[in-house]
């Protein structure tokens, strides 16, 4: 055994916090620290609440999903909420599914205060998620280029 | 003491005092990390590193001595793959200081006689294991070795208690028989040879009714399915034959065996194993998996054979790592790719098969499936030139010798494929698969097929699995966007109602699991509201402020009797619901199963059919996924539904679950 290891490491709160939280900085991290759900990033737009149920329900049982949709199409944008019965649960998803693969991408699960109505939508101008806006590479699974470079094209002389 | 006492003395002192005692946890400390991290990769040799850690210990024997023994205690039984590291400190200290080593095995004595009270079988294992190491360090003597085995031993011939429990005290003594057999072969063969007589004539007159459902596949071809005290034996009796050379631990105490054997040596206190009591739980037995050969291999290190000792030593440190573990994936991974060993073992092969092990484990695993499914990928990326194709080659063997595999370990195999290929994007070598198409369709390897295509397409979409899959599986691919089967159009639906049929019972069972621990807590809240409030008044003058417990208590209000009372009717009236669910589910199976075999016995044809494998196999599966469960209601079913005049086929299914505990 070497000490030196932190066997709690996969589940430990990350520095991200959400800044529109209603409420202090103390309590958003007790929040964090005995909720159940979680948020998950980097999904595929195309990504389905079937599949996202027959993956987590790896986890622990399920209590609900909230699919990330677009503020204005009202089409999936790339993130959900995954809530689970019971912390342990959600801990057995950080610990085994944080990291791993989904429709072929790395997917991102990280401790979330819990829902509150509202949040299932983008916050980004264009409805979709903040960081498909100034992303500048190619993505086929969330609508190609981001937002800014699409309207560029958009907008650039065609010969 | 208390924080008072210190303000009403001056103030210099105080901070004196204050310094003095950070003194004393900073020395403790550091003996604590020197003591945990010895042995440990380091610049210098491992012999030098004890020698130093020996004497710095030696020097504070006198201040830290219940500190010392208390560290070295627990590393003995938390960190059993260094045994033999603590065991030669252990040695040297004895050697040095022989009141320090008495007082050290009278430490572990409690500690074994505490875990063999509580039933904490792994601690007491340890500890055996230890003391038989002790033996080699001239710790310990060999008689007063040779004497708690025979009190060991002699649970073999308790009446009226379970199998289960001689045969964990007997595990116990020939699991540490590889650390001292060369030991009391040379010095006492003779009672070496007695007591494995004994051994023998318990190991050949065990009944091995449980064999059956706790093996993963039925057919013992092309391995031998042994069940673990039988293989252990097996391996013991090896070793026998080998004059008890081992070549898998490494014995640092060789190196100081002339300080060592002048040291005076300790009897162990008299250990008698505590009587059976029905409360007492013991360990369920396993059959011990075995995948490959070492023909399987590519030329280099050999795989260690089924009954050499160190594929037993082998497997249970690798067990181990991943008990150690298993919570961080990516450092299980790296811990199991850095085994001390690599260079003299097949090391992707052994891994593979250890985790493979646990996974079909049964009656079931002991982590989730999915932790050991994402210790399988962490694998295949931190090892990308060879893991993948050990795995493969595993995947193949599994699925050449699927036909008889037990429907549990079935059902993990499909669902873990699936959750694998859908971390690599779905790619397979198919192709070798294309004969399943031609089974019919309820032969294992062509629902094998189906079902990972349908786990598949689960995880991802119809297109994406269409795509990578030979035309000749269209088949199994059902059509988009309608499932529709080619042969038959409710086998689609057939693995989801077992799923939804597991879930409910797993949702009853929470159900219950809950109201149970409601219950416990308000009771035991109840009892602590009315003993706390006494206690508070006789210590209102104590200087204590150790009732934290009774004031999280007045937060929530305090649960009258009658409040109890009725929640115990509730679990009851759950425990009722819970015991007809099972009762329902089993007449449905037993009805199934016996108009088969009688219509089959009056048409004289053969009931071994796939139809009726794959019923048993889901029969056996409720009893062995839900055996906590089940195991209340043994009395019931018994009584009223696994009754004598039962077809003796179907009965077995249920006697075997039953000998899981007896």
């Amino acid at each position: 055994m070497n000490t030196t290891l932190n066997l709690n490491y996969s589940v430990e709160l990350s520095s991200y916090r959400d800044q529109h939280f209603k409420g202090s900085r103390v309590e958003q991290e007790r929040c964090l620290r005995y909720t159940s759900t979680l948020y998950i990033g980097n999904l595929s737009f195309h990504t389905t609440e079937e599949q996202l149920y027959e993956l987590f329900g790896r986890a622990g049982a399920i209590k609900r999903i909230i699919m990330g949709l677009d503020k204005f199409k009202k089409t999936p944008c790339g993130f959900c909420f995954v809530e689970y019965y019971t912390r342990e649960d959600a801990e057995m998803c950080m610990r085994y599914i944080n990291g791993t693969r989904l429709d072929d991408r790395i997917i991102r699960s990280d401790w979330d205060t819990g829902f509150i109505e509202g949040r299932q939508y983008g916050r980004g101008k264009t409805g979709g998620q903040v960081r498909d806006e100034y992303r500048t590479d190619f993505d086929s699974g969330r609508g190609g280029y981001g937002k800014i470079v699409q309207q560029k094209l958009v907008h650039a002389p065609t010969n | 003491m208390s924080r008072r006492k210190y303000d009403d003395t001056g103030d210099y002192d105080n901070r004196e005092r204050k310094r003095r005692r950070t003194d004393a946890v900073e020395i403790e400390d550091r003996l604590e990390s020197l003591i945990i991290r010895v042995g440990e990769k380091s610049t210098s040799s491992l012999e030098s590193n004890l020698e130093g850690l020996a004497s710095v210990l030696e020097a504070d024997i006198n201040n830290y001595r219940n500190k010392i023994l208390k560290i070295l205690s627990e590393c003995a039984v938390k960190m059993p793959e260094k045994t033999t590291i603590y065991t030669t400190l252990v040695g040297l200290l004895n050697a040095k200081n022989y009141i320090f080593g008495g007082e050290f095995v009278d430490l572990m004595a409690r500690k074994l006689k505490d875990a063999l009270k509580s039933c904490m079988w792994k601690t007491a294992r340890y500890v055996v294991r230890f003391f038989a190491d002790l033996v080699n360090c001239h710790v310990i003597s060999t008689n007063s070795l040779l004497q708690l085995y025979h009190s060991f031993l002699e649970t073999a011939q308790e009446d009226n208690a379970p199998q289960v429990r001689s045969d964990t005290y007997i595990y116990a003594v020939l699991s540490s028989l590889p650390w001292v057999g060369r030991e009391l072969y040379e010095k006492k063969e003779q009672d070496l040879e007695k007591l494995l007589k004994h051994i023998e004539i318990y190991v050949n007159k065990r009944s091995c009714k449980h064999v059956a459902g706790l093996r993963v596949w039925r057919s013992d071809s092309p391995h031998p399915q042994e069940e673990y005290l039988d293989c252990l034996w097996a391996q013991i009796c090896k070793l026998r034959s080998d004059n008890w050379q081992e070549k898998h631990i490494a014995r640092p105490y060789v190196a100081f065996d002339q300080v060592l054997c002048e040291a005076l040596q300790h009897n162990i206190p008299v250990i008698t194993p505590p009587p059976h009591s029905p409360d007492n739980t013991y360990p369920f037995p396993w059959v011990v998996f075995r995948l490959f050969a070492y023909t399987d291999c590519p030329e280099g290190p050999i795989l260690p054979g089924a009954h050499s000792i160190e594929r037993y030593l082998i497997e249970e440190h690798l067990h181990n790592i991943i008990k150690q573990f298993h919570l961080e994936r990516k450092q299980c991974a790296s811990f199991l790719l850095d085994f001390p060993l690599k260079q003299k073992i097949p090391l992707e092969y052994v891994i593979v098969e250890v985790v493979l092990a646990e996974m079909f484990h049964l009656p079931a695993s002991r982590y989730l499936q999915i932790c050991y499914g994402s210790l399988l990928i962490e694998l295949c990326k931190l090892q990308p030139a060879t893991m993948p194709q050990v795995l493969a080659q595993a995947v193949e063997l599994l699925f050449e010798r699927i036909d008889t595999m037990n429907t549990c370990c079935h059902d993990r195999f499909v669902s873990w494929f699936a959750y694998h290929l859908s971390n690599f994007q779905f790619k397979w070598s198919w192709d070798d698969w294309l004969h399943a198409a031609k089974l019919p369709v309820d032969h294992p390897r062509a629902k094998f097929v189906v079902e990972v295509l349908q786990r598949c397409m689960r995880l991802s979409y119809h297109d994406r699995i269409a795509e990578v899959v030979p035309e000749q599986f269209d088949c199994f691919v059902p059509a988009k966007p309608k499932v529709i089967f080619r042969y038959d159009p409710d086998l689609g639906g057939e693995s989801y109602v077992w799923e939804i049929l597991h879930a409910t019972i797993r949702k009853m069972s929470k159900h219950v699991a809950r109201l149970q621990k409601d219950m416990l807590d308000s009771r035991d809240s109840h009892r602590r509201r009315r003993s706390g409030a006494e206690t508070r008044r006789a210590s209102d003058e104590s200087e204590s402020n150790s009732d934290n417990s009774s004031d999280e208590d007045t937060a929530r209000p305090r649960p009258t009797e009658e409040e109890i009372e009725r929640m115990e009717e509730k679990l009851e009236t759950a425990h009722t619901d819970q015991k007809n669910l099972f009762l329902i589910i089993f007449q449905r199976f037993i009805m199934l199963l016996s108009e088969h075999l009688s219509k089959c016995d009056t048409e004289r044809r053969d009931y071994d059919t796939h139809w009726y494998r794959w019923t048993v196999g889901r029969l056996q599966q409720i009893f062995m996924q839900h055996n906590n469960q089940v195991e209340r209601y043994g009395k019931t079913l018994n009584e009223l539904l696994f009754t004598p005049d039962l077809d003796s086929h179907i009965l077995d299914i249920f006697n075997q679950f039953m000998s899981l505990r007896a």
